[in-house]
């Protein structure tokens, strides 16, 4: 079976744990305002890969991925959920570490055949690093072009499928920067037992030119990348607020 | 056993000159962390800050503080040197006063001239009459001898960088043999290897023995080096300053002699460590003074100068000596190399600050304990000043007993020497290939007068034919230069004490180098992947290239073109073996132009992968600039995949990374969110 990729790096250490090989595929339904990645919507760009090409990828340089493995991103992964799970089914034999960084949109709970290939996904997945762009539904959609639904109640799927998270947040000045929304964000994040890590990246402006080069007017025109400092706020309020509400649970 | 040596386990060493069996007795791994390492005393402090001081007049005086012009530098030829002699506790300097620099024409009186001139000083008259007329030099020996085409060749810089003019380095002598076993003994054993020569005058006889007794002297000069400095090194060194200030002799003897293209200084850390340990079981010293003695050895090491050229400046990239220390490293019975030392070494990159000097050198290995990459990973972030280098690979050939000479040149302590070959460039050699051995920048014949290329287009198939008889030429060209280098150094600049602590048995590596691997990777991959038209001159000459289409690219672990690539290694090196190599030197190639790509660059035209004419190379193995596009393992992945085993000299890829590109930091990112727990209480 083949994918459509946009490239692949060799080299990922920022995308899940270890050193991995990243497959960045073709294609994403989301139009975030924020995203560094606009090449990588259209889903009929890229070049096709097969699932034995990556295997062969991988396999060259397997002593370097040893502590790592592989991690598909993109654009959005899971529109390619039949390659990823051929893909992730074909890892998992040869015992590698397996890794989806994705914005969680395409999962509908209503839809039990939908439901139904992500459990099967499910088995053959080792982590899933989940981008929550916005904890509230209507900012979520002015952010993205789509309500957070299918997002929040991906996070409680896999909560109940006792799959390893890790959380995703950027925070983007004037969009995603307001206590009040953090506070909310860690709140829900105290819902998910299977919530191993939280990443709070400052928002950037590198993907700037790609939009030049593309042609497409840039949305954050005069949004200023955002001090480091204030994503390291952020996350500790993040997490105070999730704290909290733990121990409200718990009852102390 | 010897009262200097009390406390030791007795060995094979005792009876013969065998530092690795002494070593492997009576080392002890350590495993722990860096917390029991000591800062700098006052003293070292003062020291230091006097020798920063020195370091402001140096540059503020254009870069040399002081020079001799008169006195021939030779082992014993200066009284001694001191920063503040209250205050070191390892002494020693090259001249009569830290900063000045020693003058050494042995290698060319020319290259000693310049230096002296272009750094505003101006040699005696009658030094250089004398290494004029009444003395040969190193230089003048291979001047005489060069064929034409062998001027013509280094004229056009096809192979470059040669020693001919100056000392030629690389090797190490086993200056751990000094506070081990004492001078007296040293001597004793050479004065036994003059004496079991064969008897029969060959001409190697004679060399031989000559050299025996060229080293014997050099032995004797250092034990007086000793009492310039007030020591009697001719006894074994009994505790940790001793074998440290003995040691140090032995390396200072070598610096004073010789000013080569590498002077570095071996594996002695772990060697040390053993002094260190019966001292500190014993109560003779603390680790404070330890570190101390320590942090004095490496700061004399950052001092060591030598006069040296603008244009040989240019050529390495600065001003270096490299004085490679190695470190670390795993035994063949499979016990790792690290010991308290190993850390002590390291740790003045933060006693003393950072440095480019000592190089020192981590022998890496993916066995190395725990404790002590955590703690080689925070310094090199600290300091970016410690050098990696491959054990697991390099243990197969050398043991656990060899050390890096220059950059990556390997060799087994006092067991091997390296003959320095410097590079030929493989770039300009696929020119020459597709021009009929015109140069493409000065338009003279240079090479052989084979068929050019002729049409428009290049064929991959007629084009490798071409340059196949090229670099056979190149490689018969280059080894003949080679051998009478050699010759010559070793006849008018012969390295008496370095090889004084060397076995009477060497092994010589015949070193050689490759310049330009990526360039041609490309090229003969754009030629054959992609269509490669000619630019030609007036004269018809080849001067430029236009690429039509795409390319598979070296640096993509793509075996289309890297598969070229470690044939090319194959290929060129066959062609060296093909030659006679001056004292059955074993040859051997490197690539590594780690600092003068830039310069190899300049004096190449344009090659058919689309870099321009005066276009740097990438340095050593590298692939060529931005051309890697798929992450930084399939980067490396492509330059692991060259042949070691034709390239043990060695074989560089200089690589640079953001620190964001290694990991998350930790500020913004934690794998384990429970660690959160008691931050939140503190703050309720």
């Amino acid at each position: 079976m083949t994918g459509r990729i946009h490239s692949f790096e060799s080299f990922g250490t920022v995308d899940g744990p270890g050193i991995r090989f990243v497959l960045f595929l073709q294609g994403c339904p989301l139009r975030c305002q924020y995203c560094h990645n606009p090449d990588t919507w259209a889903k009929d760009g890229g070049k096709e890969i097969t699932v034995e090409e990556v295997l062969k990828h991988y396999a060259a340089n397997a002593p370097f991925y040893k502590n790592g493995g592989i991690t598909v991103t993109g654009g959005e992964p899971l529109l390619q959920m039949d390659f990823v799970l051929e893909l992730f089914t074909a890892a998992k034999a040869k015992g590698i570490h397996t890794c989806i960084d994705t914005s969680g949109i395409t999962f509908q709970r209503e839809n039990p055949a939908v439901v139904e290939k992500f459990d099967k996904l499910m088995e053959v997945t080792d982590l899933v690093m989940l981008d929550i762009k916005h904890i509230e539904p209507e900012a979520h959609k002015v952010l993205t072009g789509a309500s957070n639904k299918n997002v929040l109640d991906f996070a409680n799927y896999l909560a109940e499928k006792k799959i390893p998270v890790w959380v995703r947040h950027v925070v983007v000045p004037t969009l995603t920067d307001s206590e009040e929304e953090w506070k909310k964000l860690g709140e829900f994040l105290a819902t998910l037992p299977n919530l191993q890590a939280l990443d709070v990246l400052p928002y950037h402006t590198l993907g700037v030119k790609k939009y030049e080069s593309l042609g497409i007017d840039y949305p954050l025109k005069g949004i200023e990348p955002l001090d480091r400092a204030e994503a390291v706020r952020a996350r500790k309020l993040i997490l105070t607020a999730r704290m909290r509400a733990l121990k409200n649970k718990s009852g102390k | 056993m010897k009262a200097e040596w009390n406390g030791f386990t007795a060995g094979k060493w005792e009876k013969e000159i065998n530092v690795r069996d002494f070593i492997q007795k009576n080392y002890t791994p350590y495993d722990g962390d860096e917390s029991f390492l000591e800062g700098p005393t006052e003293a070292t402090n003062e020291l230091w800050a006097q020798v920063m001081d020195l370091t402001k007049q140096e540059r503020e005086a254009g870069g040399v503080l002081d020079m001799d012009t008169r006195v021939i530098s030779t082992i014993t030829s200066h009284g001694a040197g001191y920063l503040d002699k209250d205050k070191e506790t390892i002494v020693g300097f090259q001249t009569e006063k830290p900063f000045k620099r020693a003058l050494m024409p042995y290698g060319g009186i020319r290259m000693a001239k310049k230096a002296c001139e272009q750094n505003g000083y101006e040699l005696d008259p009658e030094i250089e009459e004398f290494f004029t007329t009444h003395r040969k030099t190193h230089n003048a020996g291979v001047f005489d001898v060069y064929t034409p085409e062998m001027r013509a060749c280094r004229s056009a810089h096809i192979i470059t960088g040669l020693p001919d003019a100056y000392g030629r380095g690389r090797i190490i002598g086993d200056y751990r043999r000094v506070a081990l076993y004492g001078v007296d003994r040293l001597i004793e054993d050479k004065q036994h290897q003059k004496d079991t020569t064969r008897i029969i005058m060959y001409s190697d006889v004679i060399r031989e023995r000559e050299e025996l007794s060229e080293q014997i002297r050099a032995l004797q000069d250092l034990k007086k080096l000793g009492e310039i400095y007030g020591f009697d090194i001719s006894q074994p060194a009994k505790d940790t300053k001793e074998a440290i200030q003995w040691l140090y002799f032995g390396y200072l003897a070598a610096v004073k002699e010789q000013n080569g293209a590498a002077m570095s200084l071996g594996r002695t850390s772990t060697f040390l460590d053993i002094y260190a340990q019966r001292d500190l079981a014993n109560g003779v010293y603390t680790e404070k003074e330890i570190q101390e003695f320590v942090d004095h050895f490496i700061m004399k090491l950052r001092l060591i100068k030598f006069a040296r050229t603008p244009e040989y400046n240019d050529l390495f990239s600065g001003d270096p000596q490299w004085v490679t220390e190695s470190i670390g490293g795993i035994g063949i019975d499979g016990r790792h190399m690290v010991t308290k030392m190993s850390y002590r070494y390291l740790h003045t990159l933060q006693n003393l600050g950072t440095a480019p000097e000592p190089n020192m050198t981590v022998l890496w290995s993916t066995r190395l304990p725990q404790s002590f990459k955590r703690f080689c990973a925070k310094t090199s972030i600290e300091s970016s000043s410690i050098q990696y280098e491959n054990d697991d690979l390099m243990r197969v050939t050398h043991g656990d007993d060899y050390g890096i000479a220059c950059c990556v040149s390997s060799m087994r302590i006092g067991k091997e020497m390296q003959f320095f070959g410097a590079r030929a460039n493989l770039a300009k050699c696929l020119l020459y290939a597709i021009n009929g051995g015109v140069d493409e920048i000065s338009k003279k014949q240079v090479g052989p007068k084979y068929r050019p290329v002729e049409g428009d287009y290049l064929d991959y198939d007629d084009v490798m034919d071409k340059y196949r008889a090229m670099m056979k030429w190149l490689a018969q060209v280059y080894v003949n230069a080679l051998n009478i280098i050699h010759y010559m150094h070793d006849k008018y600049c012969y390295e008496k004490l370095q090889m004084a602590l060397h076995d009477k048995k060497v092994t010589r590596w015949f070193a050689t180098g490759i310049a330009g691997l990526s360039v041609v990777a490309d090229s003969l991959s754009a030629i054959k992947y992609a269509k490669v038209k000619c630019i030609r001159d007036e004269d018809g000459l080849v001067v430029d290239y236009e690429v039509e289409g795409d390319f598979p690219k070296y640096g993509n672990d793509d075996p289309r073109v890297d598969d070229i690539a470690s044939e090319l290694v194959s290929t060129f090196m066959s062609y060296v073996k093909g030659n006679h190599t001056y004292r059955g030197g074993i040859p051997t190639t490197s690539i590594l132009t780690i600092t003068s790509n830039v310069v190899y660059g300049r004096n190449t035209g344009s090659t058919p992968d689309g870099r321009k004419k005066g276009e740097p190379f990438a340095p050593g193995a590298n692939p060529m600039h931005r051309r890697d596009t798929h992450g930084a393992v399939a980067s490396l992945a492509s330059v692991a995949k060259l042949p070691f085993s034709e390239a043990q000299d060695g074989i560089s890829n200089t690589f640079s990374i953001i620190p964001g590109a290694l990991g998350k930091d930790d500020q913004i990112f934690a794998g384990d969110l429970e660690v959160e727990m008691p931050e939140f209480e503190s703050e309720n």
